[in-house]
């Protein structure tokens, strides 16, 4: 009877598949860096150089994976179970949710440089060649018949930055109050005719749907899709200030050391602080911490999140929590 | 039965008498043709048209590219598990419907097709909540270094939940509608309970089989939602072919999103085709 | 349905029995009752108050009046595709049979990313409506759209079989009788045809108001206006709340169920209405 012959195959087919899974060459270790979108390109390059610098240090041969998406989304792939050695995402905010399950120890930001951020980013303007609109500054993207294309900040850790520095704007300008500031950011969002749930969803509404006038994104993305896309399509406009974007990295302490590959991740956090990393970030158009390597980009004046919202928590619960700030300007709370 | 249903009794239009004026006939026609090209042909033709923008040799190289071959293969894995095991319980859930009446039945079957209309979303998420490290078993997969989520595990249970009703639902009606007199008179001449279902029955359901098996392994294949949920996107170890895809166009790499996305295109096909020769081969049997 | 109702000689229920139920409840039951469980963490108070919040009733009214609209044209769209490719031989016939099934074996990011494509402003289909004040990309009518076609088959092949069994007699009969081809339509088939238009139309409905993936790409994503349910789910498990997103969840899971409960007596009602 061939049909018994095909599920004695199938049945046996199933049973090998399964059992030939998890086969790892001795000897050899991986680490897996969950990341957020935008840092692909980023660590395609950083996990190369590492794995050298790692051979000719220890002889020992280090494949590094890599997974992106959404930082929340990752965040919460970790705290669900993704065996991630070191986590390097959007916000501090993602990283102490992860903390507070126990799987990172508390003050995991003390433990490296600069808040553990080895580079920092900026948001700036993507406007199209020529800049037809004649978008310079914060205050021009509120005006009307201007279209501003942004991800949600419900869905979008760059979002989130991206309306936060709208918002430290108005502030910080002649007479700026917190009221004046939730009019600014209303009337922004009022330009916004699509919100995508990710940074890159949004890069590519403006760019390969050509709605908008101007896409609001971290400095390296713009950078990135102008290099990708063309020169000859769009130009950057850097306002006058802009907040610091402080992308974390830390080590899930609970993975490592269950799976013993501490010291490989911890050198390879201290790697992207190295001139060797921090060359690297720089060459992605990020803003390296380190004063000996040079950046040519563009000097802004940089607020923090603690300065202006005092930190991450306590942004993200006045503003982006379900009937915070951004539910109310937007009509969805009662 | 809420089936995509199949069409074994057609007969040809030829011999049925078109009562229509040929004006109203073509006008029609018209409208449907129409209809179908602006929401099936033209985003079928815009993957192809993307796919070979830069040429064969791009689109070839794209192919090749290790993390896709590795995605391929994830994605064979994938339903080459899923779909054997959604065609057991299939052939076995059609015989305890089919051929039996009970009470709670019409109750069963709308479970049993529950898991087409949940969303992808809630599909992903419902095997976190169990198998996630904070889920009811989490502990305890922990304390035995098991991993499902965010694993190739993880990503087969979430393919079998979502492909689950395809054969079922197929071969219930089919069978319903053949009646038991067959397989009676089998067991009556002393055959015993497997030989009279391989010997009798099967050979009437094998096309319905087939269908439901082409149907459930092109959604096997194709799913995105609830994978993208339990899969983890470790390039080149959990990404299948659709979350591939969707990698590929978000670094900007569209023309090798556009022909990653024709290889799934292009098998939607290839099951269509098997699919047309299934049903013609279904109609001559029964002519 | 030629079911004979007497004492049942064939073997195997009971293994075939216990063997469905068995799958049935580690593949769906027991993981679907997880969000249950997760759900019942929170207060009944707690519980009202999260999936009426504006933006999630905002959401229904979009998704549910999306799929509604989607399984309308669908409904009509679908019969007349399924008619004409029954009724009427043209060249290609097949071929276009076959695509009908398209949207069962498309992934949906694939089809949302193609969708967007081919509707935005300066896509081959918007290009065309752009100048005529048409937005279909990045509105709720690109909602639609992508719930039309995700929901295109399931129309067509269930009314297909139907007219296909049609008997040619009792239209032969009603001409006899001296109604013209409409009226025979009106009056006879489309009676003959509700129970299949009904049942394809509530199984388009279902899969339209699950729908994620290809939605996303094309839908606009903004709150109030273009902002599905399922999106909702997503947003609130990303500020980490498991049970605000399952409660919004357990609601869409009793609504498929309800509906699908529905279908199915259509399904029998519809039977016995055809004998």
């Amino acid at each position: 009877m061939p049909i018994r012959k095909i599920i004695t195959f199938l049945a046996a087919l199933s049973l090998a598949v399964t059992t030939a899974l998890p086969a790892f060459a001795a000897g050899d270790v991986t680490l897996l860096n969950v990341s957020y979108d935008p840092t692909r390109e980023l660590y395609q390059d950083v996990n190369t150089a590492f794995a050298q610098h790692w051979q000719k240090k220890t002889g020992q041969k280090v494949t590094v994976k890599q997974s992106h998406g959404g930082s929340g989304k990752q965040a919460r792939a970790v705290i669900d179970g993704l065996d991630a050695d070191v986590v390097t995402l959007a916000l501090a905010y993602d990283i102490d949710a992860i903390a507070d399950k126990g799987l990172i120890k508390p003050g995991w930001q003390k433990e490296l440089p600069h808040n553990s951020s080895p580079y920092t980013s900026t948001i700036v303007f993507l406007v199209r060649k020529g800049n037809p609109k004649k978008i310079k500054n914060w205050d021009d993207l509120v005006k009307p018949g201007v279209s501003v294309i942004t991800p949600n900040p419900k869905t979008s850790g760059g979002a989130r930055w991206n309306y936060l520095a709208a918002w430290a704007f108005a502030k910080h300008q002649p007479g700026g109050n917190d009221t004046k500031a939730r009019e600014f950011v209303q009337r922004l969002y009022k330009n916004v005719p699509v919100l995508d749930s990710g940074a890159r969803g949004s890069t590519n509404t403006f760019v390969q749907r050509g709605l908008g006038d101007v896409l609001l994104a971290w400095e390296n993305e713009a950078f990135l899709a102008i290099n990708e896309l063309g020169p000859d399509k769009f130009e950057i406009v850097t306002p006058s200030e802009s907040i610091l974007a402080e992308p974390p990295i830390t080590i899930v302490d609970k993975v490592v050391d269950k799976k013993g590959t501490r010291k490989v991740a911890e050198e390879y956090l201290k790697f992207l602080y190295s001139d060797e990393g921090q060359k690297i970030a720089a060459k992605h158009y990020y803003r390296p911490t380190s004063k000996k390597v040079a950046t040519k980009l563009a000097k802004v004046k940089l607020y923090t999140i603690d300065q202006v919202f005092g930190g991450w928590r306590s942004a993200q619960k006045t503003h982006f929590a379900d009937g915070g700030v951004f539910d109310q300007i937007t009509g969805a709370t009662k | 039965m809420p089936a995509p249903t199949t069409t074994y009794t057609r007969k040809t239009p030829g011999g049925r008498r078109i009562t229509e004026p040929a004006l109203v006939r073509w006008g029609l026609t018209a409208i449907a043709l129409a209809f179908l090209a602006l929401f099936l042909a033209l985003p079928l033709a815009a993957v192809f048209s993307q796919a070979f923008e830069k040429g064969f040799a791009v689109y070839l190289a794209a192919i090749r590219e290790p993390d896709t071959l590795s995605s391929v293969k994830l994605t064979l894995i994938t339903a080459a598990v899923a779909v054997p095991l959604n065609l057991v319980f299939g052939v076995m859930a059609s015989w305890a419907i089919a051929k039996f009446s009970f009470p709670g039945k019409n109750l069963l079957i709308t479970l049993i097709d529950l898991p087409f209309s949940v969303s992808p979303v809630i599909s992903g998420l419902i095997y976190v909540l169990i198998f996630g490290r904070q889920g009811w078993l989490g502990p305890f997969l922990e304390a035995h270094d098991i991993r499902i989520v965010f694993a190739v595990p993880g990503i087969i249970l979430a393919t079998i939940f979502v492909t689950f009703p395809f054969i079922a639902r197929e071969l219930i009606p089919l069978m319903e509608s053949q009646g038991k007199d067959e397989e009676e008179a089998a067991l009556v001449l002393g055959a015993s309970g497997l030989q009279t279902f391989f010997r009798v029955t099967f050979p009437n359901i094998k096309w319905g089989i087939i269908y439901g098996v082409i149907l459930c392994n092109a959604r096997a294949m194709g799913e995105f939602g609830a994978v993208s949920v339990v899969s983890g996107h470790i390039r080149g170890s959990t990404n299948t072919v659709p979350l591939h895809v969707e990698i590929l166009y978000n670094e900007y790499n569209y023309t090798a999103a556009f022909a990653v996305a024709s290889l799934l295109a292009f098998l939607a096909l290839v099951t269509l085709m098997i699919k047309t020769i299934a049903e013609w081969k279904v109609r001559e049997q029964l002519e | 349905m030629k079911f004979i109702k007497h004492n049942n000689v064939l073997p195997g229920f009971g293994p075939t029995m216990g063997y469905t139920l068995l799958y049935l409840s580690l593949i769906v039951l027991i993981p679907l009752s997880a969000l249950v469980f997760k759900t019942a963490g929170l207060s009944w108070h707690d519980f009202i108050s999260t999936v009426t919040e504006p933006r999630v009733l905002a959401s229904y009214r979009i998704t549910f009046g999306a799929a509604l609209a989607a399984a309308g044209i669908n409904a009509v769209f679908g019969v007349l595709v399924a008619w004409v490719l029954v009724r009427y031989p043209f060249p290609g016939r097949r071929l276009v049979d076959a695509l009908v099934d398209l949207p069962f074996a498309l992934p949906t990011a694939v089809a949302g990313i193609t969708l967007a494509t081919v509707y935005s402003a300066n896509g081959w289909i918007g290009k065309h409506l752009e100048p005529h004040g048409i937005k279909v990309a990045f509105t709720p009518l690109g909602i639609i759209i992508a719930m039309t076609f995700i929901g295109l088959p399931f129309v067509v092949r269930t009314v297909q079989p139907v007219i296909e069994e049609l008997d040619a007699e009792i239209e032969e009969a009603a001409a006899c009788l001296g109604a013209n081809r409409w009226q025979t339509f009106r009056r006879v088939l489309f009676p003959l045809l509700t129970p299949s238009v009904l049942t394809g139309f509530a199984l388009a409905f279902a899969r339209g108001v699950g729908e994620y993936g290809s939605i996303i790409f094309i839908a606009g994503n903004m709150p109030m206006v273009s902002e599905i349910t399922p999106l909702i789910i997503i947003t609130k498990l990303e500020q980490y709340d498991y049970q605000g997103a399952t409660a919004v969840a357990t609601v869409m899971l009793v609504a498929s169920f309800l509906m699908l409960l529905v279908i199915n007596l259509l399904q029998r009602w519809s039977r016995r209405y055809a004998g």
